[in-house]
């Protein structure tokens, strides 16, 4: 009985996890048909950025409980300046192109990025296990965790709530619905798509460093860390439907548990498992979960 | 002389929207027929489920007395149905011509299955000259399909429609997009094109000119029905027709 | 046009030769290795021409290489022919099954689906201790159509098989675009619709591509899995696949010339970026790669087409 709770709690952190992830993702690909293979670096440069901040505040002596705010902090700076300089800077020169072909140039940045974290931080790996440890444990019957995760699933449920309350409650909101729609429409009624995507990218890429920033606590910030949740946080999105939040939330909870489960009792399928669902999910619905009807091209 | 293409009780919806509501038709074998109706009013699905594009929730579709309601598009075509779009449907990186020598080659093979094509290379060339005479086409041979002006690409869509030597052919909106001097001079070219192939046409069209001029018999739909079926000086002039297709003549006071 | 490729072909193959005897074991390793790899881009740059991308090409390349070294490894069969064979035809057999789904998707999906089956082979791989989980295994050649190979000449023999596959794969792949079903390929990246509106199978069209592309990325890993004498499933992982694109990109479809060209360039430079500046080698990538998008989308081929049209 414990196993099976196990499971599921460890199942809803890791979801939390990815839906932080998804949630930029599939944002970015609603509004600006861009699937972003560069999420993965903005993620380990919100992770990197919160490694050095942490460092240097606690080496200053300061207040531990500051550390989050450095987290925030951390994810906020990646966020609006990579956000934009990405946007401005390379992208809008490529809007129009085939959805292919940004794929390609999001895969071109994201080798770029990499590269440029070893430049700046270096190959070796990086600890900052405070935040994580300053929380102390929490028990749940036989099961002890960690408090952070806790701070996870809060950062995740805050994030999605904030998105979908931003989506459909605020005018710009409702805006970036109607671009996700339909674009040249959006634009002939006014809607100023430029400063939309402007906007959308810059909060994608904060919402993946976020998700760095709230990984680098629990485990070693080194290379190589945003390859792999490239993959996940694709198939979370595919799953649940390009472009759709809700979608990000089913598919990020279906992922976790699946993995969750492939973990506790059969860890050699963990990472088939969570393809296999991606790849039978496409085969029954092409488009993902939630996915926009398509209307008729002739 | 039996109907070449029948449509019974056809029916289909999306959601609320009734794009077809039992559509029963029957089209003559090598006659004009002209399909009008306002927007959404059910003309291009209905020229969609002919050719498979679209299957009807209800009813069939028979050619030559073959049920094709379940057929797929390309099934559809080589038993010889073939159509033009209302937006040209070319492969706009290759010249003109060969736009249709590709479609010679692919028809040609496709008719052979995956034989390394029935027909030899000069006899495709041939066949794509005298295509490119046929409609007027022979100024733009080397020119790629993607910067010609609306009028040549909608001849080239309907050219490489006739490539398959349908025994129908579906036009949807020939003319549509093409400058008004230049509307009557496409059809002429596409009607004399196709009467030395002795085929069966349907048309969609918006411009009643051209309807009235070209169309032997003219089908009026309105809210997936068929408000009106005639020769076209009669539903022209039907009052139906005048008040859900054409419009009402205004009377301003002085 | 026909006549120059192939004999531009056949010249380089009997180049390289011609010099192998003269040639040392680290240039014919390199040669051996970017042409293998290059098989594996000709077969991308296929589906590429069908209006294609597929990031997970991977998938048929560790196949092919986990086939060809499984003779040796489990069935003890230690000939270079034979394991060829195997690296041809298991990834055959496999894209003949994943094919009838792929062929229904297009664009990023097919990317993103391609992407997922490599990742589930991976996944197996990395979790399958008897074949050395993360690690791989070896491979032993010892003869090639049943002539024992001397010692110290395995790289040499490798090299001649690579030349010589290469120019019958590239020659036969050549043949096969100048035909109807490579023109309709071409058709089916412009307007799929209008394909199927002619009469023809975009479907067949795509699914017997995937496949030819499969046993080229199977060719190309089996003679890798011979000339490295090791693999492990890391050449499943989807940053190799990532690779072959980018060789792709760079070398541009325009020729059955182009990866093999594209290919080499790409090991030289990786070569020299190992040796020298190791953290900036991605970087180069990603920035060669914007840079053929924006300026260069038909690829570097394009350079060689337009100095030989000059010409």
């Amino acid at each position: 009985m414990s196993d099976l709770l196990a499971v599921i709690i460890d199942g809803i952190i890791y979801s939390s996890w990815l839906f932080i992830m998804a949630t930029g993702l599939t944002l970015i690909y609603g509004v600006m048909k861009i699937l972003n293979i560069a999420h993965g670096s903005l993620y380990a440069l919100g992770a990197y950025l919160s490694a050095s901040l942490v460092g240097w505040w606690l080496a200053g002596g300061h207040d531990p409980y500051g550390s989050y705010a450095m987290l925030a902090a951390a994810a906020l700076l990646v966020g609006l300046v990579m956000g934009p300089l990405l946007e401005r800077g390379l992208l809008r020169l490529m809007y129009g192109r085939d959805e292919v072909v940004l794929l390609l140039i999001t895969y071109a940045v994201f080798l770029i990025l990499e590269d440029v974290i070893k430049l700046v931080w270096g190959v070796d790996s990086l600890y900052v296990s405070q935040p994580y440890d300053l929380l102390g444990n929490f028990d749940i019957g036989a099961l002890s965790y960690p408090v952070y995760n806790l701070v996870l699933v809060g950062v995740a449920v805050a994030t999605g709530s904030a998105t979908a309350w931003t989506l459909n409650c605020t005018r710009h909101g409702k805006m970036l619905l109607a671009v996700i729609h339909d674009r040249e429409v959006s634009g002939a009624m006014g809607i100023n798509v430029d400063r939309l995507y402007l906007m959308t990218f810059t909060v994608g890429t904060t919402l993946a460093a976020i998700g760095g920033a709230v990984t680098a606590p629990t485990l070693a910030v080194s290379a190589g860390m945003g390859v792999e949740v490239i993959v996940l946080s694709f198939a979370v999105v595919v799953i649940g439907g390009l472009g759709s939040l809700g979608g990000a939330a089913l598919g990020a909870l279906i992922v976790g548990m699946v993995r969750s489960a492939a973990v506790h009792y059969l860890p050699a399928v963990e990472l088939f498992s969570v393809y296999s669902v991606m790849a039978m999910v496409l085969i029954a619905r092409p488009k993902g979960l939630f996915s926009a009807a398509e209307a008729r091209k002739i | 002389m039996s109907a070449i293409l029948e449509a019974r009780g056809l029916s289909k919806s999306f959601g609320a929207v009734i794009a077809a509501a039992d559509i029963n038709v029957s089209v003559a074998r090598d006659s004009v027929v002209g399909l009008i109706g306002s927007n959404g009013a059910g003309k291009t699905t209905f020229i969609n489920m002919v050719t498979g594009y679209m299957k009807p929730g209800a009813g069939t579709i028979r050619f030559e007395g073959h049920d094709i309601t379940p057929l797929a598009p390309r099934r559809i075509t080589q038993l010889g149905i073939a159509r033009s779009f209302q937006v040209p449907q070319l492969f706009n990186s290759l010249a003109v011509r060969d736009n249709l020598l590709a479609a010679v080659g692919i028809v040609a093979a496709a008719a052979s299955r995956w034989a390394h094509g029935a027909i030899t290379r000069e006899r495709a060339e041939t066949v794509t000259d005298e295509m490119l005479g046929r409609f007027g086409l022979d100024a733009y041979r080397d020119k790629p399909a993607g910067v010609l002006p609306e009028g040549v690409r909608k001849l080239l869509d309907i050219a490489m429609a006739l490539v398959v030597k349908p025994r129908i052919l579906l036009l949807d909106e020939p003319t549509s997009g093409v400058s008004a001097d230049e509307k009557f001079g496409i059809m002429d070219v596409v009607m004399s094109a196709v009467k030395s192939d002795r085929v069966t046409v349907l048309f969609v069209e918006h411009d009643m000119d051209i309807v009235n001029r070209y169309a032997q018999r003219v089908l009026a739909f309105y809210d997936g029905r068929i408000i009106a079926d005639g020769a076209p000086g009669a539903v022209l002039k039907d009052d139906e027709v005048r008040k859900y297709v054409i419009g009402e003549e205004l009377h301003v006071a002085r | 046009m026909t006549d120059h490729t192939l004999r531009v072909l056949l010249g380089v193959a009997a180049l390289l030769l011609a010099g192998l005897p003269f040639m040392p074991q680290w240039l014919a390793f390199l040669i051996t290795l970017a042409l293998a790899r290059g098989l594996v881009v000709l077969g991308l740059a296929l589906l590429m021409r069908t209006g294609l991308v597929s990031f997970g090409q991977g998938l048929y390349y560790c196949l092919g290489a986990y086939a060809a070294a499984l003779l040796d490894h489990a069935a003890g069969i230690h000939d270079a022919a034979l394991m060829l064979l195997a690296a041809l035809l298991i990834p055959v057999v496999v894209a003949l099954v994943l094919g009838l789904l792929l062929a229904s998707y297009r664009g990023i999906f097919f990317a993103m689906l391609s992407l997922a089956f490599s990742m589930i082979v991976f996944g197996l791989l990395i979790k399958t201790s008897s074949l050395g989980s993360s690690d791989g295994f070896n491979v032993a050649t010892r003869s090639i159509f049943g002539i024992t190979i001397a010692d110290g000449y395995n790289g040499r023999v490798f090299m001649a098989a690579t030349a010589i596959l290469s120019v019958i794969a590239a020659g036969a792949l050549h043949r096969y675009l100048n035909s109807h079903l490579g023109r309709l390929s071409a058709a089916i990246r412009d307007n799929e619709l209008r394909v199927e509106y002619l009469g023809a199978s975009v479907r067949n069209v795509v699914h017997l591509n995937y496949v030819i592309a499969a046993a080229l990325g199977g060719i190309g890993g089996g003679l890798t899995a011979l000339a490295v004498g090791h693999i492990d499933p890391d050449m499943a992982y989807w940053t190799t696949s990532g690779e072959f694109v980018f060789v792709a990109v760079l070398s541009g479809t325009g020729s059955v010339l182009a990866p093999f060209f594209g290919s080499v360039i790409f090991e030289a430079i990786r070569t020299l970026a190992n040796q020298y500046a190791p953290n900036i080698w991605q970087m180069t990538l990603g920035i060669t790669m914007l840079a053929i998008i924006m300026f260069l989308p038909a690829g570097l081929w394009a350079l060689f087409r337009r100095k030989a049209r000059a010409a």
